[in-house]
Formats: structure tokens, C-alpha cells, sequence
């Protein structure tokens, strides 16, 4: 079971609908109990940085998920908002603090001096540097759907995967089982529906070994 | 690099997708949630949802929209009847990705503003109704009042950019249901001036409207709402066509192409050639499992 975290930012249904097109199974939650019990977690999200984290606050799921994904190595992806949450910092409408899972800041996409429109929104295609085992069944010529004016900037050893909009940018990161894309995958119809499912493959392996252990 | 998007439009009366012709006649095309599945396989890069009624009637249908959105692998833009955050909250809630909203309450763009803190700059679509007045200054019209505003078209997309606006989406009055091709013009003098993201609607016909609008420097996205109903495979039949003709740059990486078919000058597809029959023949498609 995948549980879909909610905490009241953005269309969550409409990840729940992909997962469960796959063949998964998915529960959108924001109980303490539904989130310990689950194999895999989603931190999906649109919407403002500072709200997200007030939510995750008022929701009392901060420490939840630390506990899970830090202590425990659930598996979690984080998809738009929800991996920008994974960073240190956010300059997104003032100064925020983020979950600092993944050390790296959120800062507004550069238009190169008004050439590119802002938000950065359609499709585009990402080039891998690393599938991580995960993702095979993507391409170079994979395209996704995004919709976002700020982005997360990292290290590049997190780095999976970039897009070309006038500067590279993360399209997917990963820092052990902290998964996060820019990109809509449950909106990105065939390629996206290829990535959840390299997510669900690393669910189940995952719980797999740990229940071995 | 960034795709350009092709944007199929479908128009809800009355709970039902119709084909309008002129604002005044409609042509009945089936169940909405039937006619978005068939768009989102076909490669639509996103579909706009618009039911007519909402504004009038003060209500939106909500359950219909989560219907609709359910089978639904690209983006849905929702319009009609938004006239509070709220209304847009529980649109996103029933599965839409953005909310549109027209610019006739534009004399409330606060409205705007308090959308994009929100729910993000990103989730709020403003639609701008342009109508060239007697001296050919293309003025915002008000789709409720039937009438032109004073207001320059320009002006009022500027001031929704301002107030937050993720992206504007430019209707032509003059061209909507003409059939005679995209109001270019328009288009041009709107992309050269603004920040964010610019899809053009109204008028097309032919693929070659598509082709010309595609070529309007910053244009972002396309929309038609006629012309894709009626016709099966119509959204991949446009992106085989445009491929074929043109160096756009768009998404084809829909399951089903028609790289191997010519076109007739109408843009409908021609027949397959024999030999190329023959071999479809013996030619085996799997169906891809993901």
C-alpha cells in the first residue's frame, strides 16, 4: 500500500488515479497510523512553499515522516512542491525553511533577462545522467509534463536526471530512498505512468528486503 | 527542450459536449468524460474543460469534473463559474490541475492574487476574450454582458499577469467558430509583450492554421474546441500532419502515429498506400505494457 500524503495542497486524486491504473493500491491519508503502515510514501503538491510546510506543521506530519523516511528509509517520492519540500531553503514568496532531507534551495528559474517565460509549463524531455536502477524503461526522448516557476538546485551527486529550459534543471533527484521529480508524473500519461512504476518496482524490493532482515 | 502544446477545448451544455456553432447553435457530441479519455489517448498535451452554463446557472458541477478527470493522464484546465477561491480549491480537489478564469471579473483581479497564494501561480489560467472594436484595436470583451468593454486587451492580460496569473488564454470573438484560421495578429502582439505563457484560441480550420499559429515567437500553446471533435484520432492526426509540414516542436510520443500516411489538401488523412497495406498485413503492435 502507497499512501498519499494530504495535507491539503493540490490535486492528489489525480495521483491516486495513476497508481491505481498500474495495478497499485493507494490511500490518500494524512493519519499517523496509515503513514507508519504503509510500504511507500507520496508527497505530492502544488502550490506556495511556505504553505505546504505551515500545513505539513498544523498536520503534525513533520516529525511522522522524519521518522519514517529518515530513521526507517521508507521509500518516498516527492512530486513538484512535494520534492522542492525535500530542500534545505525556499526563496518562494519570502524565506522558508524546508524539510533539509536533501541539502540544496529552492529559488526562482532565471528568465535569462526575460527571453523565457516563467512559469516553465508543457512538456519537455529530460536527459539522464543515472537511471539508478529504477528507471530503465525512460529515454532521453521521455517527455513530462511540468508546471513550475521555482526549482530545487543541488548538489549533483543527487541529481538523476535535467531538463533544458535556457539552464539545466533537476528534473529528478535522489538521495538513498528519497525520490523526488519536478515533474507531474501522474499528468505525463505513458512516461510518467513508466516512472511511478520503477517507484512501485522499488517499493516492493525494498519492503521486501526489509522484511527478509 | 520545451514543447509547444496542442490544446483540445471541450465545451459542456448542459452536462453534454457540444460543438457550437456561433455561440447561439449547438451540436451535441456525447458524454464529457468519453470525449476527455479519447483526447488523453490521442496525445492531447492538455485538455481544457469549459462548461457554459456554470456562470449562469451559479453552480459547478463538481462530480462531474472528478468523472471527467479520473481516466485523465495530462493536465485539465477547468472553467466556468469560478468566481471565488473557493470554487477553485474544490475544482482542484475534483481533479482539475488549473482553474481558468475570465476576465470579465477581471474588475476583481484581486481574485486572481489570492488564487495564485493559494493554490501557486502555476494553477490559475485567465481567459481573455478579444474583439476587435471599429478602429482595430483589439479590446477585452465581456462574454456575460454580450458586449465590448473599454478596456484594451493588452491592458487587461498585463494587469492578470501582474495579479499573479500562471497564464493567459487569448480567445478571438472574431475568429471563434469562423473557421478561418487563428487571429494571428492577436497572438503576435500579445506573446511580444508578456512574461508568462500565451495559448491562442479561435477560428481554426485546417492544420496549417495550427502550423501558423505555432510559428508566433513565445507562443506557448494552441487551443481549438470544433476541431477535434467529430474526427477519430483527430489530436494525432493534427501532431502527424504538423510533424510531416512543419519544424515545430511538439510531443509525439503517443502510442499510435501516423508517420506512414499522407494528406489530402484538407488535412484529412489519405489513403494508405497498397504496398503499405499489404504490409500492415502481416505487421504485429503489442500492446505495450508499462
Amino acid at each position: 500500500m502507497i499512501c498519499i500524503i494530504d495535507y491539503g495542497m493540490g490535486n492528489v486524486k489525480s495521483v491516486q488515479n495513476a497508481i491505481l491504473k498500474l495495478g497499485g493500491q493507494a490511500e490518500i491519508s494524512s493519519d499517523a497510523h496509515k503513514i507508519n503502515s504503509a510500504e511507500g510514501l507520496i508527497l505530492p503538491g502544488v502550490g506556495a512553499f511556505g504553505v505546504a510546510m505551515d500545513n505539513l506543521k498544523s498536520r503534525s506530519l513533520i516529525e511522522v515522516l522524519k521518522e519514517q523516511v529518515l530513521t526507517q528509509k521508507k521509500p518516498i517520492l516527492g512530486v513538484c512542491l512535494g520534492m522542492q519540500l525535500f530542500a534545505t531553503h525556499s526563496t518562494e514568496l519570502g524565506n522558508h525553511k524546508g524539510l533539509d532531507w536533501i541539502p540544496g534551495d529552492v529559488d526562482l528559474l532565471d528568465s535569462n533577462k526575460g527571453k523565457l517565460q516563467i512559469p516553465h509549463v508543457g512538456w519537455n524531455n529530460v536527459e539522464f545522467d543515472s537511471q539508478a536502477g529504477l528507471f530503465e524503461k525512460l529515454t532521453s526522448e521521455s517527455h513530462f509534463y511540468f508546471d513550475h516557476s521555482f526549482h530545487f538546485k543541488t548538489d549533483k551527486k543527487y541529481v538523476l536526471a535535467t531538463a533544458k529550459y535556457g539552464e539545466d534543471i533537476n528534473a529528478i533527484v535522489k538521495k538513498e530512498n528519497i525520490i523526488g521529480v519536478q515533474f507531474h508524473p501522474e499528468k505525463s500519461q505513458g512516461s510518467g505512468l513508466k516512472l511511478l512504476r520503477g517507484f512501485l518496482n522499488y517499493v516492493e524490493k525494498e519492503n521486501h528486503t526489509r522484511r527478509s532482515h | 527542450m520545451l514543447k509547444k502544446r496542442i490544446i483540445p477545448v471541450v465545451l459542456i451544455k448542459n452536462g453534454i459536449v457540444v460543438q457550437s456553432i456561433g455561440f447561439n447553435k449547438y451540436l451535441p457530441v456525447g458524454k464529457p468524460e468519453i470525449a476527455v479519455d479519447f483526447l488523453n489517448q490521442w496525445g492531447a498535451d492538455e485538455i481544457s474543460v469549459v462548461d457554459m452554463d456554470a456562470t449562469r446557472n451559479g453552480k459547478i458541477d463538481f462530480e462531474a469534473l472528478t468523472r471527467i478527470s479520473q481516466k485523465c493522464l495530462v493536465p485539465i484546465t477547468y472553467g466556468g463559474g469560478i468566481q471565488n477561491t473557493e470554487a477553485m480549491v474544490r475544482a482542484v480537489q475534483a481533479g482539475a490541475d488549473k482553474v481558468m478564469i475570465n476576465s470579465a471579473i477581471l474588475k476583481e483581479p484581486k481574485l486572481i492574487t489570492e488564487g495564485a497564494k493559494l493554490l501557486g501561480e502555476q494553477c490559475i489560467v485567465v481567459s481573455v476574450d478579444a474583439k476587435k472594436d471599429s478602429d482595430g484595436v483589439y479590446k477585452a470583451y465581456d462574454h456575460l454582458a454580450r458586449k465590448v468593454t473599454a478596456q484594451k486587451v493588452l491592458d487587461t492580460c498585463l494587469v492578470a499577469q501582474e495579479s499573479g496569473a500562471g497564464e493567459i488564454f487569448l480567445n478571438s470573438v472574431d475568429h471563434d467558430g469562423s473557421k478561418k484560421g487563428f487571429d494571428l495578429k492577436l497572438a503576435e502582439e500579445i506573446c511580444s509583450k508578456l512574461k508568462i505563457p500565451i495559448t491562442i484560441c479561435g477560428g481554426a480550420n485546417h492544420p496549417d492554421d495550427f502550423a501558423a499559429a505555432l510559428k508566433i515567437k513565445n507562443i506557448s500553446g494552441v487551443a481549438a474546441a470544433n476541431f477535434f471533435q467529430y474526427t477519430e484520432h483527430s489530436v494525432t492526426v493534427l501532431k502527424s500532419y504538423l510533424k510531416k509540414h512543419t519544424q515545430a516542436d511538439l510531443r509525439l510520443d503517443s502510442y499510435c502515429t501516423y508517420n506512414d500516411t499522407d494528406f489530402l489538401k484538407d488535412g484529412r488523412l489519405a489513403r494508405k498506400s497498397d504496398d503499405r497495406l499489404k504490409e500492415l498485413l502481416f505487421e504485429y503492435h503489442k500492446k505495450e505494457v508499462i
